[in-house]
């Protein structure tokens, strides 16, 4: 199959609550993007939109996103795949790359969570799994989380202390993105301080401090064949392998509770399509909701065997400076979770790190990249492997 | 509307605390569960046990399905807590989410509220029990076998 590459990416601030609207959210991403990869809205030959579309007023957004960044009268597609919308949207753009129908494509992720009230998102939330068997009982995303987290520590010995150590690592890197929503620091200690906001019970085991928050942002990726990924880059960052994965919405489909099958299914088909193994990745971002969603992931994509994820954290693998760095730009739990944007948000990062371009966050000559974006919980897995060779 | 008409099968209203779909062609769940059954359903030509009941087989692709009620213990896969609800649920709280393993199919639902959480441990083995909610709404729980 023919190479593609990424020539361009882009993504706003994360914020808590944007003054604009949806499609001036999407110019933000896609114009730094396109500066990015030095080209005109001219060359783009495709777009596809990536959102959950219950935030979004607009009907068929990608659309009225297409209009006002010029994309007109190129084709657009709209994808969602929860929370990996974005990723989802990688693969998609890839296929039209890899198949030849399109040259250039322009991956737009974006949510603006505040579009709508608190009240009307607080009732979505409640519709998040399976809304005839599941959501009558009353279920939240961090409850589901929470399940997973209860059988990781009752099998393997997990510990809350491991969780909290996530969100500090998330934190250390978050107050050096200037990107990110939020930018303090978290210590061990607030997670045992009962006045601590971030000890505050959410669903157990889970507390304030292991969730990440809501938040408006966009982001952008944009692909292209080979050809015109060298004609307009000098550094494209290339597509090595690209997986994807569904699994059953309610838990009964479940057959593991202590890490995530998508994400082992995805890893497997990029692993094997980029001819690597976890021991070759130089850095990674990984799909941290939840504190928990991190630790599987160390589990699920290699980095450490089941149940070892515990000890990566511990022994401080995935800093920075570390065997693998993971989240260096501070994950979900501190960039923030504009649902639709988060996963081109971490691609952006690892094309960054690839380049040399990561500015503080930057890991040491990083030759390959791994992006590990998860819809729902465990829902939907894509994990995409990407080189600078 | 016209006495020719049939009147809408809404009977899946009832189900939870707050109910977000009322017509299904499972809808027979909610009688049995009124007669405090739970019920799964059975592909009468593959045999495939499924819960929650389907009306469909996935496998075979048959509609022709029975009735095979949950009965015995499952066992406690994992559950959670909940100190904050979705609209709608907040009188309930605090309550836990639960998944029960049968051997054959796995059932999702809510821990009887009256259980102590300090007695509520991954692995023990639970029974599925038709209840009835404060606001007249049925549901089932888990109970200590
Ligand atoms: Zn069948």
């Amino acid at each position: 199959m023919s190479k593609v590459g990424i020539i361009g990416v882009g993504q706003s601030k994360f914020v808590r609550k944007y003054p604009g609207s949806i499609r001036e959210l999407a110019f933000e991403g896609f114009k730094e993007a396109v500066l990015d990869a030095g080209l005109t809205v001219k060359d783009i030959s495709a777009s596809v939109l990536c959102s959950a579309p219950e935030y979004d007023k607009q009907r068929s957004p990608a659309a009225i996103v297409a209009e006002y960044l010029g994309l007109n009268p190129q084709p657009t597609f709209y994808v969602e795949t929860l929370c990996s919308s974005s990723s989802t949207g990688l693969k998609l753009a890839y296929s039209l790359v890899a198949s030849g129908v399109h040259d250039v494509v322009a991956v737009i992720g974006l949510q603006k969570m505040s579009e709508i009230s608190s009240a009307e998102s607080q009732e979505r939330m409640g519709r998040g799994g399976d809304i005839q068997w599941e959501s009558p009982f009353g279920t939240m995303m961090p409850a589901y989380y929470a399940m997973y987290a209860q059988a990781h520590m009752e099998k393997y010995g997990t510990t809350l202390e491991d969780l909290a150590a996530i969100r500090v690592k998330a934190a250390t890197y978050g107050q050096i993105n200037d990107r990110a929503v939020y930018r303090k620091s978290v210590t061990p200690q607030m997670f045992t301080d009962p006045d601590d906001m971030m000890s505050g019970p959410v669903a157990s085991p889970l507390r304030v401090g292991d969730c990440c928050a809501n938040a408006d942002g966009a982001s952008c990726i944009i692909v292209a064949n080979e050809e015109k990924a060298r004609r307009f880059s000098k550094r494209p960052i290339w597509i090595l392998g690209i997986g994807a994965a569904s699994a059953s919405v309610n838990l009964t489909g479940r057959d593991l509770f202590t890490g995530l099958r998508v994400a082992e299914q995805a890893a497997k088909q990029a692993y094997a399509m980029a001819g690597v193994g976890p021991k070759d990745i130089d850095v990674a971002e990984v799909h941290d909701c939840f504190t928990i969603a991190e630790l599987m992931a160390y589990e699920n994509l290699g980095f450490a065997k089941p149940g070892e994820g515990k000890e990566l954290i511990r022994s401080r693998e995935t800093y920075k400076e570390g065997r693998i760095p993971i989240n260096v730009d501070g994950g979900l739990l501190s960039k923030g979770h504009p649902i639709g944007a988060t996963g081109g948000s971490q691609v952006r990062t690892i094309v960054l790190q690839l380049r040399g371009e990561a500015g503080d966050m930057q890991v040491k000559n990083p030759q390959i990249g791994l992006v590990h974006n998860i819809g729902g919980v465990g829902v939907y897995g894509n994990v995409t492997i990407l080189g600078n060779q | 509307m016209r006495k020719s008409e049939k009147q809408e099968d809404v009977r899946f209203g009832k189900f939870g605390t707050v109910s977000f779909t009322k017509t299904t062609r499972v809808n027979d769940f909610i009688d049995y569960l009124e007669n405090g059954k739970i019920m799964a359903s059975q592909c009468k030509t593959c045999g495939q046990i499924f819960f929650p009941p389907r009306a469909d087989c996935c496998q075979c692709l048959s509609s022709d399905m029975q009735w095979h009620e949950v009965t015995g213990t499952g066992k406690l896969v994992s559950f959670s807590e909940l100190k904050f609800a979705p609209i709608g649920f907040d009188n309930d709280l605090p309550y836990s989410i639960a998944l029960l393993d049968y051997g054959d199919f796995r059932v999702f639902g809510r821990i009887d509220s009256r259980l102590d959480t300090a007695e509520v441990k991954i692995g023990m083995a639970m029974v599925t029990v038709a209840n009835t909610l404060a606001n007249g709404q049925r549901n089932y729980i888990f109970k200590k076998a």
